[in-house]
């Protein structure tokens, strides 16, 4: 035998470079559009060209002789521009996009300058002049990139050292020689990222259930986006049971969830986790309070799914309460406080965006309430300021609620118009966009108990919240006992944006939970698998902020309706690890008692049927088989058909010759002998 | 029971068809013209039974059909050779043969990697070539194996058939077994390749030479004549008993098994492997019976009496009155 290459698949290895590291760009759809990237079923390939400057794009464009290319672009040229050039072409078989390190200055958004517009409250019919960001631009950086549609598979290199790889392996063989072409066998790259769904919610959902109907083995082909919203309540309510229509709450609320042009790529500093962590604290702040129980209104405190893709988790509870199938209707909601976007102050100006059509109506109850929010501001680092009159509402839940009823309410931002975050729903939305800095050589212990500038500065935001809310639920003491702790907040963010897997994620979560802390950096993006990581760490840190260790025994809080007093309907019990001992390697385990629950976070649409409705979000996600990446070395066309015309003739020849021998086989081979003898 | 005549009558049919498969140059017709006229047989047209028609007719036992049947019989089994079914099987039986050597030889090779030092490459490499001669000297005990295995059989089959000859010729079994061996190590070693040179990328991206399928698919080529050819040579040898040739097949397995460790240095291995192939190659001609005259004769000839008489000759048919 000849071992001439080692081991089984080591021909494979010597062919291939796997990128591992690397984020797809996927197909999404709604009512009546595909957004997003698609590649051909057996992947795309093309020869690679580094393109770090605009010159170089004309060697893709044009001058190269090698099409179609494949191109590794840098970071700070992936704009419009850019993008809309490759996009005409059928030189370009794919791109590969490498993060700009640092953040390119100019800020970043492939998200649309008009958020969630036609889904908001502003319309044709309900103030026409806000409608389309007439008045207000909200997001003047965002180039809508991610809502287009490519035809070619668009992948970012997350790792900078496979970058590296490439860009050698390009410097090796790709670099063209005197102004001529570069000679065979060239580097090139292939992208695997087919979808299966096409065109819009519409088709891929009518193409589901013929599946479902027809098939023995049905094949879907596109999931709606959906998850699970949070909330729960400062006094404990029978979420099984209506509540009282004469009970009035204070909704407070957040958005738990981002994106960015790349599939599940979504850190969400700014965007999402500034404004959800602030409202834990405030949570927190408010049940430490002495005389929460006297309050005569309820607090709702409220963390949306899906509020990125139209409001689909707000939209989903406004559709629950109109249909009584949550405990709530909105006529217990008194009034309504939104967190967005807090941690990119300018100074220490904390926005109230107002709604301008409504505040007409509402003259009073607005009154009271900003009365409220100003008194209580006094002694936190904050100056709470209305914007101006003229002014429509930023894109937030709130909107939703302003479409079924009208009630009063106010949206707090650091954004006085447009806003403060250059980088609104993209990758570069990390910790250095909210100015998170930690000093060197501190361990991932030290690092989750440092408290960070930010972390200040959102604890005074949520202070201020914790204080105004305590006021506006009738609250009559004095407030100053009322703090949010940084310490918490800091953890908290470490824990968002940092490093999920650290120490007291650990001890806050169920035993059979803890796999789903990964040591990567953690992503805030919807999917459809639900729960997400994210939400679940939401419900156990309110759960560990909000509730009380009870004394009971893992049998009894695992199965509150045998015990007595247990008060199931009134109460969420959960078994979480508890923290590591000391000296030990065991964890001692407790019994959290919450009003914690989960709300399903699906868009009302896909309940009602109405794959293109308008009113609701309609957003899917196409399914895939499988997505990946590698480089090699091609040969020129010539090689390959000298290869097999070679190939051919020897066969032709071998066959003729056996032919031949063969025919004329007892002429060669006889003896010459007398011929009486047997030839064989 | 049939009836009689029946009897014949299906016997000559059987015989015509017999006769009819045969070349029409290859017949000696011989019938009496002038009893055709009045005579119930039939004409055959084809081949020769050599009988009087009258006789036919006369022969209760059918006898004389009989003797025409056996006599075609031995016509056609002198090509029997060119027969497929007995050659495949017999190729078949080979290539497990060589399956089982390689397994022999890697179970060997698993087993020391395993009991050594995996870390020490400058010892896993030594293993490796010890894994890659014991396999040639495995391949080679194999077939010898085989070879003994088939003069048992040729001897057994000898003893059954009629006239004392086996219908197998030790000469083509060598060839065919030294093919399907060839065949099935070629199929092994290049199928690995084959299956991942069908993706877009070619070997080189790490340094290595980008000529690498195209080399293989050579030194594939190599690999299957040499094992033809060694065939040839050692079942002739083995049948000769001239154990100097059996030697030199195995150290020139041994030499071409060693010359593939200089690849990726693919002049330095390639070239020597087909000098050795060209020179085994005129080894075996000569082996098995060729020599520079017959090549001429054959270039040069459209002559087709040899063969013919040299075929009639071999009919020694023993009639039976």
């Amino acid at each position: 035998g000849f071992f001439s290459s080692c081991e089984g698949n080591s021909v494979e290895r010597k062919i291939y470079i796997p990128l591992n590291k690397t984020a797809p760009c996927v197909r999404l759809l709604n009512a009546t559009h595909q957004i997003g990237c698609q590649s051909s079923i057996s992947g795309d390939t093309g020869v690679i060209h580094v393109v770090e400057k605009e010159e170089d794009l004309n060697w893709v464009l044009a001058d190269g002789p090698h099409p179609p290319y494949m191109i590794l672009l840098d970071g700070n040229l992936f704009n419009r521009l850019v993008m809309q050039q490759l996009k005409g072409t059928s030189r370009v078989s794919g791109l590969a996009v490498s993060i700009a390190k640092p953040n390119p200055p100019q800020g970043f958004s492939p998200g649309l300058k008009c958020p969630n517009d036609g889904f908001g409250v502003y319309s044709k019919d309900y103030g026409p002049q806000y409608a389309h960001c007439n008045r207000t631009v909200w997001n003047p950086v965002g180039s809508g990139l991610s809502y287009e549609d490519f035809d070619f598979p668009i992948f970012l290199l997350e790792d900078a050292n496979e970058t590296q790889v490439i860009k050698q392996c390009y410097q090796d063989h790709n670099v063209p020689t005197d102004g001529s072409g570069p000679e065979y066998p060239l580097c090139a790259m292939q992208l695997f990222s087919h979808m299966h769904a096409v065109t819009s919610t519409v088709t891929c959902m009518r193409r589901n259930s013929i599946q479902n109907t027809f098939s023995i083995n049905p094949e879907t082909v596109c999931d709606p986006l959906l998850d699970y919203n949070v909330w729960s309540t400062l006094h404990p309510i029978n979420s099984s049971e209506k509540v009282d229509p004469k009970k009035e709450f204070i909704m407070v609320a957040t958005r738990i969830d981002s994106h960015s042009f790349f599939w599940n790529i979504a850190p969400g500093a700014e965007s999402a986790v500034s404004s959800f962590v602030t409202h834990l604290a405030a949570a927190e702040a408010l049940h430490k309070a002495s005389d929460v129980h006297l309050l005569q209104r309820n607090i709702m405190f409220t963390f949306f799914q899906g509020e990125t893709f139209d409001y689909i988790g707000s939209s989903r509870m406004v559709y629950d309460m109109e249909k009584d199938k949550f405990p709530l209707r909105l006529e217990n909601i008194h009034s309504f406080v939104e967190l967005n976007q807090v941690a990119l102050r300018n100074g220490s100006i904390l926005w109230m965006h107002t709604d301008p059509v409504s505040r007409l109506n509402k003259k009073l109850h607005i009154q009271n309430k900003k009365g409220g929010t100003v008194n209580s501001s006094v002694g936190a680092n904050v100056t709470l300021q209305e914007v101006g009159f003229s002014q429509s509402l930023p894109p937030s839940s709130f909107q939703r609620f302003l479409r079924a009823r009208h009630i009063p309410g106010v949206v707090l931002t650091d954004h006085q118009a447009s806003f403060q975050n250059r980088y609104y729903q993209s990758m570069y939305d990390t910790p250095e966009n909210i100015r998170m800095q930690y000093p060197e050589g501190l361990s991932p212990e030290e690092t989750l108990e440092y408290v960070t500038d930010t972390a200040k500065s959102l604890a005074e935001v949520a202070t201020v919240v914790a204080r105004a809310l305590y006021r506006l639920a009738g609250g009559a003491n004095d407030t100053s006992a009322i703090q949010a702790d940084p310490k918490t907040i800091t953890q908290m963010l470490y824990g968002f944006l940092i490093k999920m897997n650290n120490s007291w994620f650990q001890s806050i979560i169920k035993p059979d939970l803890k796999g789903i802390l990964g040591d990567d950096v953690p992503q805030h993006y919807v999917a459809v698998s639900s729960p997400v990581n994210t939400t679940y760490l939401v419900q156990y840190v309110l759960a560990n902020l909000t509730g009380t260790v009870v004394n009971l025994t893992k049998e009894e809080c695992l199965n509150p309706e045998k015990t007595p007093n247990a008060e199931k309907e009134m109460y969420d019990y959960a078994w979480v690890q508890g923290s590591l001992d000391p000296n030990s390697t065991s964890r001692v385990p407790y019994c959290v008692r919450s009003t914690v629950r989960l709300s399903k976070a699906l868009s009302p649409a896909f309940e009602l049927r109405e794959w293109g409705s308008t009113e609701y979000s309609t957003w899917t996600e196409s399914r895939w088989k499988e997505i990946r990446a590698r480089i090699f070395l091609v040969a020129s066309k010539e090689l390959e058909i000298i290869t097999l015309v070679v190939g051919i003739a020897i066969l032709v020849f071998s066959l003729v010759a056996t032919h031949f021998i063969n025919a004329k086989a007892d002429v060669l081979f006889s003896i010459p002998r007398d011929p009486g003898a047997v030839a064989y | 029971m049939w009836p009689r005549e029946r009897k014949e009558d299906f016997c000559l049919q059987i015989c015509l068809i017999f006769s009819c498969a045969l070349p029409r140059a290859d017949c000696h017709v011989s019938h009496d013209s002038h009893q055709t006229a009045n005579s119930t047989t039939k004409n055959f047209p084809c081949c020769t039974c050599d009988l009087e028609p009258r006789q036919t007719t006369a022969a209760a036992d059918g006898s004389a059909c009989h003797s025409c049947m056996i006599l075609n019989l031995r016509i056609l089994s002198a090509s029997a050779a060119r027969v497929p079914c007995l050659s495949s099987l017999f190729s078949l039986c080979r290539a497990f043969f060589w399956l089982v050597s390689l397994l022999l030889a890697s179970l060997i090779w698993f087993i020391l990697v395993h009991l050594s030092d995996q870390g020490n490459a400058r010892l896993q490499y030594g293993l490796l070539v010890f894994g890659a001669a014991v396999s040639v000297l495995l391949q080679e005990a194999f077939r010898f194996a085989y070879f003994k295995l088939l003069k048992k059989a040729d001897e057994g089959l000898a003893t059954i058939s009629e006239d004392g000859r086996s219908p197998i010729s030790l000469k083509q079994m060598a060839y065919v077994s030294g093919l399907s061996f060839g065949i099935i190590s070629g199929v092994f070693s290049v199928i690995n390749i084959l299956a991942d040179s069908i993706g877009p990328g070619i070997v080189g991206i790490h340094g290595d030479s980008p000529y690498y399928f195209i080399t293989s698919a050579f030194l594939t080529m190599a690999v299957v004549l040499l094992h033809t050819f060694w065939g040839v040579i050692f079942f002739d040898a083995c049948e000769k008993r001239r154990y100097w040739c059996l030697g030199l097949v195995v150290i020139s397995h041994l030499v071409t098994s060693g010359l593939t460790f200089l690849n990726p240095w693919y002049v330095a291995s390639l070239v020597p492997i087909y000098i050795i192939t060209f020179c085994m190659g005129i080894w075996a001609f000569f082996t098995a019976g060729g020599s520079f005259h017959n090549i001429l004769k054959c270039l040069s000839c459209k002559q087709e009496d040899d063969s013919r008489v040299m075929m009639y000759s071999a009919l020694q048919v023993p009639f039976e009155d």
